[in-house]
């Protein structure tokens, strides 16, 4: 996979497959990217799992945190890494100890490390990095435009006003893939040097 | 679902639209309200704290302006943009993110008689002082770099006189002093050219001009290309550091490749206020669906009209890029193949007396200060949009006591160049 742009048709068959997703560096602080990001795809009808050894005993809108991956206990579709670059690896490592092994595993905008990606590749496991879900559903949904945002997505058939929980369609007809922006770029940059 | 990558035409019709949820309706309902009901506190305070996808105020937001952004955007190959009150609350908004007092911005000598206003006296008011530079000489740019400056502002086709500026050399110069290019494509249109291909990092139009198109609707716009790396060094902080007005969310952390418009958006429009009406996004985005059309018929009438002056005994020069013999032919051949553009000038051989005569002697050419209209158009700079400049100013920005401005409509070019005709023989 060229990780410096991806097809629409990978990302949208990544978000219409996954069912449950665990997100690893999960934040209770309401004003963090990961807390609402989490609200936002459990809102979309995701089974979403918040992992966080910092927090264990507390929950996340009514999930309680796990400490790690392999505390989870049962099959997971998707891991979502909300850690910098470099605390990377060893979440991918732990991942590729689970059985059955995740499907896909997702790294934030900002985050990207292409060993972890390739050792993840290496079993079969989907990898995306550098992108935000919450960002991508809302594009391909075009439910981001009400910001003003190019969803790179065109359709001539009425939307379902979203209601709380409410999966809404990704499968309006792109028109032209994921570029690769600066902030693909810098991070790869950022990523080369350390 | 196929990746097919669909044409300009058809962006310029569906891009950012679709059938409203509620009603079914087809063309772009105008929102006319103030404000959006919030479905509980927690959905109210998920919108303010910008954690959910929705509208809140008109000043803020509006579904009506975002088909406007979304279109715009697509066309300019963006990845978002804000849409505003006027071209000109466009460029406050954007160098608002950009610039703290004390700090620089580079700009094209040749430009909008009202943005030379705008940069040389009012900003100056705000502490954003302006450097100028030289368009016909890339090196003059590079020369006026220094550690305060914040962003480079060119137009792409330049005010009056239509000429082309070397979008790419110029990216290099800001490529190098590590800031964003900024283009007004107002005179170009995304149909004619597309900055964002050629290195901008930001777009800015007037609406108001060929992208709205029939004259009757003040707008302004601002593209996100996503280019631009705001992280480093600290230099921009409205986007790389916490913000608290929003509990302390950094907008490049959580907006990725849109953080400048998000920006533009949350920091600017919602604190400044310069928000668009409704109303006026609806007659614009009908204005965008034929701008192909339009814009190919203004160019070509343009060309005619400028080879019928050019040809004239009373006519002592024509400035138009889409003449083989002009100075900028070479870069309107590279950078805008479809067309040159519809607004450019030329002198009379009897000067200032000649030129006030021709204007009074038009039939079809309407006198007023606006180019991008479905009308042809006709202005003296010296005496109006350029009257503020003293004249050695007017002339460096190609505005002399000689020069008359056209903006050519998409009437038929035979009855613009019987009306000149007219009017330059008596």
């Amino acid at each position: 996979m060229n990780h410096d742009a991806y097809p629409d048709n990978y990302i949208r068959g990544i978000l219409n497959s996954v069912k449950s997703i665990a997100m690893v560096g999960a934040s209770p602080v309401n004003v963090r990217p990961s807390y609402f990001a989490f609200k936002y795809l459990a809102q979309r009808g995701y089974d979403m799992i918040p992992v966080n050894p910092g927090h264990v005993g507390k929950e996340l809108l009514g999930k309680p945190f796990v400490a790690s991956l392999s505390d989870i206990g049962r099959p997971i579709d998707m891991i979502d890494i909300f850690r910098n670059s470099s605390h990377i690896m060893p979440v991918v490592e732990e991942a590729l100890t689970l059985d059955p092994l995740p499907k896909v595993i997702w790294m934030q905008l900002g985050a990207r490390d292409d060993a972890a990606a390739a050792k993840a590749e290496s079993v079969g496991i989907k990898v995306v990095m550098n992108r935000c879900p919450k960002i991508e559903y809302g594009r391909l949904s075009s439910e981001i435009s009400w910001m003003g945002v190019n969803s790179r997505t065109l359709s001539s058939k009425r939307a379902p006003a979203p209601t709380q929980g409410m999966r809404l369609s990704l499968n309006r007809m792109s028109v032209g893939g994921g570029d690769t922006a600066a902030s693909d770029r810098a991070a790869k940059n950022k990523n080369e040097q350390s | 679902m196929s990746d097919r990558l669909p044409g300009f035409s058809t962006l310029a019709v569906h891009a950012g639209a679709q059938p409203d949820p509620t009603t079914g309706a087809r063309a772009t309902p105008i929102y006319q309200t103030t404000s959006f009901v919030f479905n509980d506190a927690d959905h109210a305070a998920s919108l303010f704290g910008l954690q959910a996808f929705g509208n809140i105020y008109t000043r803020i937001g509006n579904p009506t302006n975002a088909v406007l952004e979304e279109r715009v955007a697509a066309l300019e190959g963006g990845t978002a943009a804000l849409a505003v009150a006027s071209g000109h609350a466009a460029q406050v908004v954007v160098l608002q993110q950009l610039l703290q007092p004390g700090d620089e911005f580079i700009a094209a000598r040749k430009l909008y008689g009202g943005s030379i206003n705008q940069f040389t006296h009012a900003f100056k008011s705000f502490g954003w002082n302006v450097v100028w530079a030289d368009s016909d000489d890339i090196a003059s740019f590079e020369r006026a770099v220094t550690p305060r400056t914040k962003a480079i502002f060119i137009e792409s086709i330049a005010n009056p006189a239509g000429s082309i500026t070397d979008i790419e050399a110029i990216s290099t110069v800001a490529r190098k002093a590590g800031v964003p290019l900024i283009v007004d494509n107002t005179l170009a249109s995304p149909y004619l050219i597309r900055p964002i291909d050629h290195g901008a990092d930001i777009v800015v139009h007037s609406l108001t001009k060929f992208l709205g198109g029939h004259g009757n609707s003040l707008g302004g716009i601002i593209v996100d290309a996503g280019t631009f790396d705001w992280s480093t060094g600290g230099k921009y902080p409205m986007l790389s550091e916490p913000r608290p007005e929003y509990h302390g969310i950094r907008l490049q952390e959580t907006f990725g490749n849109f953080a400048f418009a998000i920006a533009c958006r949350v920091l600017g429009l919602r604190d400044l206020g310069p928000a668009l009406s409704p109303f006026n996004a609806f007659m614009i985005l009908t204005g965008i669906e034929t701008l192909p059309l339009r814009m190919q018929k203004h160019c070509d009438n343009a060309k005619a009209v400028a080879e019928f002056l050019a040809g004239h005994p009373a006519v002592a020069s024509v400035n138009y890029a889409g003449l083989p013999s002009d100075k900028y032919n070479r870069l309107a051949r590279k950078y805008a193949p479809k067309g040159a553009g519809a607004v450019f000038t030329f002198s009379l051989k009897g000067g200032y007396d000649a030129g006030v005569n021709l204007v009074s002697k038009l039939q079809l050419f309407s006198h007023l200060a606006n180019v991008g209209d479905t009308r042809s158009l006709v202005i003296h700079p010296a005496s109006t949009t350029h009257s503020q400049l003293d004249d050695a100013a007017k002339i460096k920005s190609g505005a002399g006591p000689d020069v008359v401005r056209l903006s050519i409509g998409i009437e038929d070019k035979e009855d613009l160049i019987a009306d000149l005709e007219q009017a330059l023989g008596a």
